[in-house]
């Protein structure tokens, strides 16, 4: 019976932790939503035919004026806040995640093979890294940005306006999983079980893949979870210096850049919804992260 | 050990140069300098001597040792937009960055290491959880969010503070700082609040752990079998080998800092480098987007460069060797 | 004097509260110096951080009288009980290196604690701690103590350490595993140091260890505890010569003598899985014996590695690992490699599976040359023939890999069996041959015990099939009992299958019971070599002699 307790010891501790669980279910929903955006949203901010201006500027529900079509108000454009918000959301979670998926492959893939090679290669990984990290993530990504602006053509601009933008922040993010993966990895080398599979004269890419990637993952799950809120915050505020996404596909950040200009003349929906739901979202990835990170780390309990 | 600074000289100038080549690549990969510095009048052949007269046809390795020698004497180049020295705009804003920079990293640190102590010492106290639910919150609000909850309660609701620009400044030699006047102090408030909160979360977090993985070491274990007061255990012992590993992120996040105040600036309408950073990327004036790529990392290096030497001033493990 | 009844300390979990120890009886007096004696999980320490006040949180005392003379220590305020720490109780650790503040000097280590816990000025404190260290054996003390932790070499730290803890003038000073690091030659001298402090100070020594010789070679009393309970106290004369009680009769057996070679320990019957059916497996494995024993020669054999640069001037110095070492292995038999740590001893291990890659020499397996690491290709023979179980049972077997996947992976990788479901099987009749059952195939490694899991690697390395084995400190990690029944499956298995092994061990009297020859290793060089008879009864060098006086035994007159 304790045996299978301790198993599931993790799933315990999340029952038991109301942060955690306060958490899972905000960002579920979340996540949900952003899916199915599509779906539930009464409007579609990228499709310009579906809203008018003539609609514009209302406020939320319990307010004054409002149409009750419209629960949480609309935006200077005629937009239906929580229509902008879902589609919004789901923008800074594709750009988010795609980012960290590309970032997470080149960096622990990186980190693994400077770990098991170790001398030259590794010198090489981590003077690239040094020098990444001598500039910090912000530059990294508008720095890219930059230069794809002055590379590309203006006609094709708009549309690579997400790739570029997931590239940037793939690039600044890649040094975390590089360096984690690496430490990490030159512990699991010192291991015996390790030195038993090279000793058996198992390839290079067997042991790193099939031997040490499974016992590294732990620490590499949590640097995920930060990472994605990283790369959330980053594409945030990217947008919010207008630099990332354009007013008429509108993710969070953009939303809450159009909404300053709103701050004083007391429509305050436009700017205080998107924060408040971006503010959401990282918080409740970031308290899942913390919670990882205390499961893989047994002693501070 | 001399031969510990040494390589790292090595390593802090090959990153300079790596830095370097990537800032000279944009120069010349990115558009055309020709047709940005001269619009559409100029004839080609006009043009092409220019090109020649400039050195652009030049190899590739002379071109990048003339920049490097220019750089380091100071010769920045032009800006597209402004036609202007590319170095007089940098020093120009340079010390409303710094000031801010370093008004922000103080506030981070005053606040965020006894914080983190305390929050090691006292694990279950009351205060300790709230310190560190804030934290989670802070570091979950992007700074530029933080920026704009401050502009609107102490700017707009309350209006104790202004909300843009640096207020008063006094101009001292090449420095225009705005440290000596009570309205620069009360516009570098806010901006210095905002940049510095970020860091200070981490600060704090960083600490804390840090903190509690020493507390657990044997040596405190000895030192409490062996009836040392608590006071000395806690801070003689436990905080100062905290510190150790704490002064190397120090050096991190003052890259941090120098990054985040660009967005810092933007909201504040701050006139430092980031902003003229921000600027450059949206007329893509390449010359300044570049030295601003060189002077931050130059700054980064520097201060790492600097804790470094400092670790090896404070752990006798890096200094001494055994003694038999 | 202290006076301990009836102690009983737990820990509350989620699971309900767990007893570390229970109803725990001890006395120590005076000068005398008590052996507190048990296997892992026994409780030792558990005791020892019960009478000073520093149990890991959450761990309480429930129950139990603790009186040192005539003060209670239960009924002490949190500040009182922090007095008596170190003025009149004192504690030192296993390992002096994570015992001292690495970024103080001894002498603000040792002044500070003087101060602590008397009136004396700094210069009377200083004087003081030199006068101390002086007393302990370290030479040059006025300028030694200037020094900081991790310039001393192990040996003086632990005397640093004993200084530190005597510095205060304490009545009992508990000592946790107190030489389990250290050398034998410094183990010894450090043993000396205890019994001396003890003689002249009267302190009172509570001394937590798990080495049985030890005990014997100092403790005047002894305390024997198993699973949190005191199972036989008395004087150590008795206790270990002639136990009274099961446990500690059953303990004393699979204590490996020095002086003497036994065939099989006698492992209690209940235990005894020392190789059971396996009928698949035997037969496979006696196929491989088709092909003849196998003996390993090495010739001049040398290994260099080059250091880190640490000067801009000098170039980076060399180490020498192994030097001229020439060795010969007799097919079908166990050569002993006896060395203390940093001898080579593993080097020398990875040398011949082509983990280190050798300067100089030859190595030949059988009637091949083996090539050097750095050359020697993935497919070599060698590379199945030469199998190896490691020391540390926790990191030898993957943690995120089934038995059953760890058992197969050599069946697939040199292409033994092909049908999958067959190559299950035979690695469950090879789990029942190293007396495991069969049902383990499907766990993980962190669901078994430490000397389950080095059943588990002898399993994987006989999956191999090898004529030759290299087995590296393979019970250092164990149990005594335990150490016991691995050390009787090896032997049952090799006299069996015909393997030739090479068991390297820094415990002289492990060796000396499995070894046929044996082999004495000193930084890299070789000292002797000899059948184990002649190396242990007469041996030639220097070396071996001071090692073999050194080691703490149990005198012979106190077995009956």
């Amino acid at each position: 019976m304790i045996a299978f307790l301790k198993k599931y010891e993790g799933l315990w501790l999340f029952v038991h932790s109301p942060s955690a669980i306060v958490a899972a279910m905000v960002a579920t929903l979340i996540i949900l939503g952003a899916i199915f955006a599509s779906w539930i949203a009464l409007v579609n901010p990228y499709d310009l035919a579906s809203f008018s201006l003539f609609d514009g500027l209302l406020p939320p529900v319990w307010q004054d004026g409002a149409n009750p079509k419209y629960l949480l108000g609309t935006d200077d454009q005629g937009r239906d806040m929580i229509s902008a918000i879902l589609y919004g959301a789901r923008l800074s979670l594709i750009i988010g995640l795609s980012a960290l998926t590309i970032a997470a492959v080149i960096g622990v893939g990186l980190g693994l093979a400077a770990g098991y090679y170790g001398g030259r290669f590794d010198a090489v990984v981590m003077r690239i890294a040094d020098v990444q990290l001598a500039l910090p993530a912000i530059l990294t990504a508008l720095l890219i940005d930059g230069i794809a602006r002055g590379i590309l053509p203006a006609a094709i601009q708009q549309d690579l306006r997400v790739a570029v933008l997931t590239l940037a922040i793939a690039l600044s993010l890649w040094v975390n999983f590089a360096r984690t993966a690496r430490a990490t990895t030159f512990v699991q080398m010192n291991k015996e079980y390790v030195q038993a599979a090279i000793m058996m004269g198992q390839r290079p890419s067997r042991v790193m893949f099939v031997h040490i990637l499974p016992n590294i993952l732990g620490p590499l799950l949590v640097i995920m979870t930060v990472d994605l809120a990283s790369a959330i915050l980053l594409e945030a505020t990217l947008s919010f210096l207008g630099i990332g996404l354009p007013a008429d596909s509108p993710s969070l950040g953009t939303l809450i850049r159009i909404g300053m200009q709103f701050m004083l003349s007391g429509e305050w929906w436009i700017l205080w919804i998107p924060t408040l739901f971006l503010i959401a979202l990282v918080v409740s990835i970031n308290i899942l992260g913390d919670f990882l990170r205390d499961i893989f780390n047994p002693r501070l309990r | 050990m001399v031969y510990f600074i040494v390589k790292r000289m090595i390593q802090s100038v090959f990153v300079m140069l790596a830095v370097a080549f990537l800032a000279f690549s944009l120069f010349r990969f990115v558009g055309d300098p020709i047709t940005q510095m001269t619009g559409v009048e100029t004839s080609v052949v006009d043009q092409e001597r220019l090109r020649e007269e400039l050195g652009l046809n030049d190899p590739f390795v002379s071109q990048f040792i003339r920049f490097t020698g220019d750089m380091l004497q100071g010769d920045f180049g032009y800006s597209y937009r402004t036609r202007q020295p590319v170095a007089d705009m940098i020093t120009e804003r340079v010390p409303a960055t710094l000031e801010l920079g370093v008004v922000a990293l103080i506030i981070s640190l005053l606040v965020g290491v006894p914080a983190g102590v305390y929050t090691a010492l006292k694990p279950r106290g009351i205060w300790t959880q709230t310190i560190l639910m804030t934290t989670l919150v802070g570091v979950s609000v992007p700074t530029f969010v933080i920026g704009i909850m401050l502009i609107f309660l102490f700017g707009v609701q309350l209006g104790w503070l202004p909300t843009f620009g640096r207020g008063g400044t006094v101009q001292i030699g090449n420095w225009e700082s705005s440290l000596f006047t009570f309205s620069g102090w009360r516009a570098l408030l806010l901006p210095a609040i905002t940049l510095g909160v970020y860091q200070l979360t981490l600060t704090m977090r960083l600490v804390r752990a840090e903190m509690m993985e020493v507390m657990r070491s044997d040596y405190i274990r000895f030192a409490m079998a062996r009836g040392v007061p608590m006071r000395k255990l806690h801070y003689k012992h436990a905080m100062v080998n905290t510190m150790v590993p704490v002064i190397t992120i120090i050096g991190l996040q003052f890259g941090g800092v120098i990054a985040f105040s660009i967005v810092t600036e933007s909201v504040f309408q701050w006139p430092g480098m980031g902003l003229l950073f921000l600027e450059s990327i949206r007329f893509v004036d390449i010359p300044v987007m570049g030295v601003y790529l060189v002077v931050i990392a130059f700054f980064f290096v520097l201060v790492n460069l600097v804790v470094d030497l400092l670790y090896v001033a404070i752990d006798p493990r890096l200094r001494l060797r055994e003694l038999e | 004097m202290l006076t301990i009844k009836d102690l009983t300390v737990k820990f509350p979990s989620r699971f309900g509260d767990f007893s570390a120890i229970e109803c725990v009886d001890m006395t120590i007096k005076p000068g005398e110096i008590h052996g507190l004696v048990g296997e892992s999980g026994a409780g030792k320490s558990t005791v020892g951080a019960a009478v000073i006040g520093l149990l890991q949180a959450p761990g309480y005392v429930a129950n139990g009288i603790l009186t040192l003379g005539d003060t209670d220590l239960r009924d002490l305020t949190a500040a009182q009980a922090h007095e008596v720490r170190g003025d009149r109780i004192s504690m030192i650790f296993q390992d002096p290196q994570t015992s001292l503040n690495p970024l103080m000097t001894i002498e603000d280590q040792l002044v500070e604690t003087i101060q602590a816990h008397s009136d004396a000025s700094k210069t009377a404190a200083r004087r003081r701690a030199v006068d101390l260290l002086e007393d302990i054996g370290i030479q040059n003390a006025s300028q030694r103590i200037k020094a900081y932790p991790h310039q001393f070499s192990g040996g003086m730290r632990q005397r640093v350490v004993i200084a530190l803890a005597i510095c205060t003038d304490p009545e009992l000073i508990i000592a946790d595993e107190p030489t389990t690091a250290l050398d034998v030659a410094v183990q010894s001298q450090v043993l000396d140091l205890i019994k001396q402090l003890a003689r002249e100070r009267q302190i009172a020594f509570m001394l937590i260890t798990h080495d049985i010789g030890v005990i014997a070679q100092v403790a005047n009393r002894v305390t024997v505890m198993r699973k949190g309970r005191v199972v036989e106290t008395g004087d150590t004369a008795q206790v270990l010569g002639a136990p009274k009680h099961p446990y500690t009769r059953a303990l004393m057996d699979a204590v490996p003598p020095l002086d003497q070679k036994i065939d099989r320990f006698r492992v209690p019957a209940a235990d005894d899985t020392a190789v059971m059916q396996g009928d698949t497996a035997e037969r496979w494995l006696l196929e491989g014996q088709q092909y003849g024993l196998t003996g390993l020669a090495l010739e001049n054999l040398t290994v260099t590695f080059t250091g880190q640069r640490t000067s801009l001037f000098r170039k980076p110095s060399h180490y020498v690992a192994l030097e001229d070492v020439t060795l010969t292995i007799r097919p079908g038999s166990i050569m002993g490699l006896v060395g203390e740590s940093g001898s080579g001893k593993s080097t020398l291990a990875k040398a011949i599976t082509g983990l280190v890659t050798p300067t100089y020499g030859t190595m030949i397996l059988g009637d091949t040359v083996l090539p050097f690491g750095s050359s020697r290709s993935r497919h070599h023979s060698s590379r199945q023939l030469v199998q190896m179980v490691f020391q540390d049972p926790y990191s030898s077997l993957n943690p995120r890999h089934r038995i059953g996947d760890i058992l197969t992976e050599p069946l697939r990788f040199y292409g033994f069996v092909k049908d999958p479901a067959e190559r299950t099987s035979l690695a469950a009749s090879m789990l029942s041959l190293v007396g495991m059952q069969p049902d383990a195939i499907i766990k993980y490694p962190h669901q078994f015990s430490g000397g389950q899991r080095q059943r588990i690697a002898v399993a994987r390395a006989l999956l191999a099939r090898p004529r030759f084995l290299i087995c590296d400190e393979p019970t250092s990690a164990l149990d005594v009992s335990i150490q016991a029944e691995i050390l009787n499956l090896l032997k049952e298995l090799q006299a069996r299958f015909g393997l030739t092994i090479l068991f390297i061990s820094h415990n002289l009297a492990v060796v000396r019971q499995m070894a046929d020859d044996t082999a004495v290793l000193r930084n890299g060089k070789i000292q002797e070599v000899n059948t184990t008879e002649v190396v242990y009864q007469s041996p030639q060098a220097k070396y071996t002699k001071s090692l073999l006086a050194q080691t703490p035994e149990m005198p012979k007159s106190w077995r009956h």
